[in-house]
């Protein structure tokens, strides 16, 4: 093991050194983020006594799958050496292509409240992932750099979604929409917690259980040993974008179903949170290295700390700062321990 | 060209000593009572596997590493390295693998890095005296090499240059060379040999540390060989030779190393026809058939790598054709090679063989990932994975343990290992090793060469491109030689010796029809 962890102990009793030693174990295994959850747990938890309650656990729940979603496509992008900005922009795009669609088939034809949802979901997810092609097009055919491409598709769509909207929110939705997606639930269980259920087990048996996801990894770890296997490393980056930009997509209609308009100022922090949920869980920003089940608990990580602080009347400016840092912090520790699980690189 | 010592009468002083030098790491003893000296005006190579203790040994001299015990003596007199600098001051310096050249700093700026000049009266850059202080280290070594441009400019031996120009600044007697010529081309590592001689001449003793033998023969004048931390003889140059020199670093004669591998030439399965290709090679055209094992050598960047890589997808052939098992292969991807057949094994293990975060049994099933593991709508099937990777685990000898750590974690040895393990995976027609015991111990080398016979006697066909000579010498049935791109001859048993195949390094002959 490297140095760097192992302060001299020798003047102190065994038990300290060993409980030292244990952590670091854990920490190289596990990452940053168990310890991370049992802190903000601890301190939310003595700060208010609402924070354990039932009714605030499934309300967060409920207010962190539109990240959970997002995290995981953003995972896709970490995991082969990349990242995706734009992921934002998708949720703008989304939400305000698909609003628009669905606000006017509505129009043209009051009783097609479900042809004019089907429509407007398929437009959204059609304009949101068409930006995760120009990415990937990007990334993987021409080989700009994925912070550039990403940066600026970023700005592009944020532009597209204003300009169709001259910046107004897009209303006149079906209220079924709403009251469906948005704030409905089956058995008991509500629909965008439902919804992100199915797209955590695709993506875990995407990831562990398919021959794509151990390309996606591989071509993060060594892009070139892939290469040299026979795997086509265009296709996978592809691939990835258009998944990352899928499942943004997808959080974009939930949100918007819940918000009840087309915004396009949907998701502007949402790349640096879900970048945050990642690197916290443990996704390695080098890529080939990352967990879905991990990515979603560093997305309610997110999700419970902004709910602790709103709990204890930590205002949003506030809430900015300590976000950073987090994310400051993740990456540190990532860089601890990739030193301490690659000696000497 | 031939380098000895600078002959005089009077014996030449000694420069620095060691006595019962020893380093000891917790649970490894990388040293072990050491007597090492160097003369004034000798090159004296350190010669043995890795983890030999070459890299302690000279990083003790050089003041990197402090010594467990036994004394340093400099010029007779005892002496204590502190530091880096502290040895620096004493005359000792040293230049290692990695460069420590700023790629974007100009050649005068790096070698006064660290040592600005500044006026007298302003604490600002003295840009006249600086160029002026690296001009004249650069004329006092004879190096032409222009001060003013950037380091990222110049070729690989002219960075070797200013790194050595700056390890030269100031006063030194000794100089330590760590694998200098590892990248260098033959013209290069011949001007960086002149440059040797010349500090020969002026009488400073250089530890020089190499694994290539004809390079030792060329400049040494004695050779200390170290094997698992003990100095096991040091002999004079012309009484070495490369078959002492083996033995004395292996510790076991060479036939032990080198299995007779049983040639029984069988069908043709590749045939290269006038084959260019983009990466530079020219006009190359090769056969290979089942039961044999063909070589091909060459110095670095004489195309011998790049020509079984254009085969196997990774450069465009623009001319010629490529057949393989009887089919038309020319511009075939990697993963249609693969799906043949055609097993290739890269030279760089770090940058292109391993996925260094993954565990071994990962690593080793990456070429079957879309082939045999990929099952209905693409799921992996992962007990035909773990299967596999079992018994090719097995096959290259590969502990259960280091089957499931991260391939990063592994000694250089055992990541070889995974390495040969991806061409069991899935039993291929032909096998194209590429370097394939670079930075490896002994007694890995002798396994590694017990699988390629016994892949070759079991009916595969077999290629070694490698920069070993004595690899090529011991093992191949049949060995193409290449220069500058171009085929410069074939050669058959009893031909194989080192003179022709050296002879054929350097002239690209035309291959007798």
């Amino acid at each position: 093991m490297s140095a760097v962890l192992k302060p001299d102990y020798t003047h102190y009793s065994h038990l300290p050194r060993r409980l030292w030693q244990l952590l670091v174990r854990a920490f190289v295994r596990v990452g940053v983020l168990p310890f991370m959850l049992v802190i903000a747990i601890v301190v939310f938890s003595l700060a208010s006594d609402q924070f354990l309650s039932v009714q605030n656990l499934t309300n967060l729940m409920r207010q962190a799958v539109y990240l959970i979603l997002v995290s995981m496509g953003q995972m896709l992008a970490l995991v082969t050496g990349g990242f995706d900005l734009s992921v934002g922009t998708v949720l703008a795009i989304t939400s305000v292509v698909s609003a628009s669609v669905m606000s006017s088939v509505i129009q043209a034809s009051p009783d097609a409240a479900w042809i004019a949802i089907a429509a407007g979901c398929g437009a959204g997810v059609l304009a949101g992932t068409l930006i995760g092609v120009v990415n990937g097009l990007g990334v993987a055919v021409v080989g700009v750099s994925p912070f550039i491409v990403t940066l600026g598709m970023q700005s592009v769509g944020f532009g597209i979604a204003l300009f169709l909207t001259g910046g107004v929110p897009v209303s006149g939705l079906p209220s079924v929409f709403s009251d469906y997606f948005g704030f409905g639930s089956v058995f008991g269980i509500s629909v965008p917690i439902l919804v992100t259920v199915v797209c955590v087990t695709g993506m875990t048996v995407l990831m562990n259980r398919t021959v794509i996801g151990r390309h996606l990894l591989a071509v993060g770890g060594n892009a070139r040993a892939a290469t040299l296997s026979g795997i086509s490393t265009r296709k996978v980056l592809l691939i990835a974008y258009l998944l990352c930009a899928t499942l943004a997509s997808v959080s974009g209609l939930l949100l918007t179903a819940r918000v009840g308009t087309g915004e396009a100022n949907l998701g502007g922090t949402i790349a640096l949170e879900s970048i945050a949920a990642c690197v916290i869980a443990g996704v390695s920003l080098r890529g080939g290295m990352g967990r879905v089940e991990n990515v979603v608990l560093g997305a309610l990580f997110i999700g419970l700390v902004q709910n602790g602080m709103n709990l204890t009347n930590v205002g949003s400016y506030l809430q900015m700062v300590v976000l950073g840092g987090l994310l400051i912090i993740a990456v540190v520790a990532d860089q601890l321990r990739h030193r301490l699980l690659v000696p000497e690189d | 060209m031939d380098i000895k010592p600078a002959t005089s009468d009077a014996p030449a002083e000694c420069l620095l000593s060691t006595f019962r030098l020893s380093k000891h790491y917790p649970g490894v003893q990388a040293l072990d009572d050491i007597d090492f000296e160097l003369l004034a005006g000798e090159v004296h190579v350190l010669f043995g596997e890795n983890g030999a203790g070459k890299s302690t040994l000279i990083s003790i001299l050089a003041g990197a590493v402090q010594p467990s015990a036994g004394e340093i003596g400099i010029k007779g007199e005892p002496a204590h390295l502190s530091s880096v600098r502290d040895a620096r001051a004493k005359g000792i310096s040293a230049v290692f693998q990695e460069f420590s050249l700023v790629p974007t700093l100009t050649v005068a700026e790096n070698l006064c890095l660290g040592e600005e000049p500044r006026y007298a009266a302003v604490p600002l850059l003295d840009k006249a005296a600086l160029r002026g202080r690296a001009q004249r280290l650069l004329n006092e070594l004879g190096f032409e090499i222009d001060c003013d441009s950037l380091v990222s400019h110049l070729s690989r031996a002219q960075q070797q240059m200013v790194e050595i120009a700056k390890s030269l600044r100031g006063n030194v007697s000794v100089l330590i060379l760590d694998e200098p010529t590892a990248s260098l081309t033959d013209q290069e590592t011949q001007s960086l040999f002149e440059l040797v001689k010349r500090l020969q001449d002026q009488g400073v003793g250089i530890i020089y540390i190499s694994h290539r033998i004809q390079e030792i023969k060329q400049i040494a004048n004695r050779i200390t060989v170290l094997r698992d931390g003990q100095k096991i003889a040091t002999v004079a140059a012309e009484d070495a030779s490369e078959e002492r020199l083996i033995e004395l670093m292996t510790g076991r004669s060479i036939a032990k190393i080198y299995p007779q591998i049983a040639s029984k030439p069988g069908q043709t399965v590749l045939e290269v026809h006038d084959l260019w290709s983009r990466n530079g090679v020219r006009n190359a055209s090769i056969h290979v058939r089942r039961g044999e094992v063909v070589g091909i050598a060459g110095l670095v960047g004489s195309g011998k790598s790049e020509l079984v890589r254009a085969l196997y997808g990774l450069s465009k052939v623009t001319q010629g054709r490529v057949l393989f098992k009887g089919q038309d292969r020319t511009n075939a991807t990697t993963a249609q090679m693969l799906a043949d057949g055609f097993f290739y094994l890269p030279p760089d293990r770090k940058a292109e063989g391993l996925v260094l975060n993954f565990r071994s049994s990962e690593d080793m099933v990456l070429p079957i990932l879309a082939g045999p593991l990929r099952g209905p709508a693409g799921w992996l099937r992962q007990g035909l994975s773990r299967q596999l990777a079992r018994s090719s685990a097995q096959r290259v000898e590969l502990t259960t343990r280091n089957l499931y750590r991260a391939v990063g974690l592994l000694s250089g040895g055992n990541q070889q290992k995974v390495m040969f393990a991806k061409g069991f995976t899935q039993s291929a027609t032909l096998y194209v090793f590429d370097e394939p015991t670079v930075g490896v111990d002994m007694g890995t080398r002798s396994a590694l060469y017990g699988l390629i016979q016994a892949l070759c006697e079991s009916g595969a066909a077999v290629v070694i491109v490698s920069s070993d000579l004595p690899e090529i010498l011991h093992l191949t049935h049949r060995t193409y030689v290449m220069c500058r791109g171009e085929l410069s001859g074939e050669l058959h048993p009893p031909h194989i010796t080192e003179s022709r195949l050296l002879n054929l390094f350097f002239e690209p002959a035309r291959l007798a029809a």
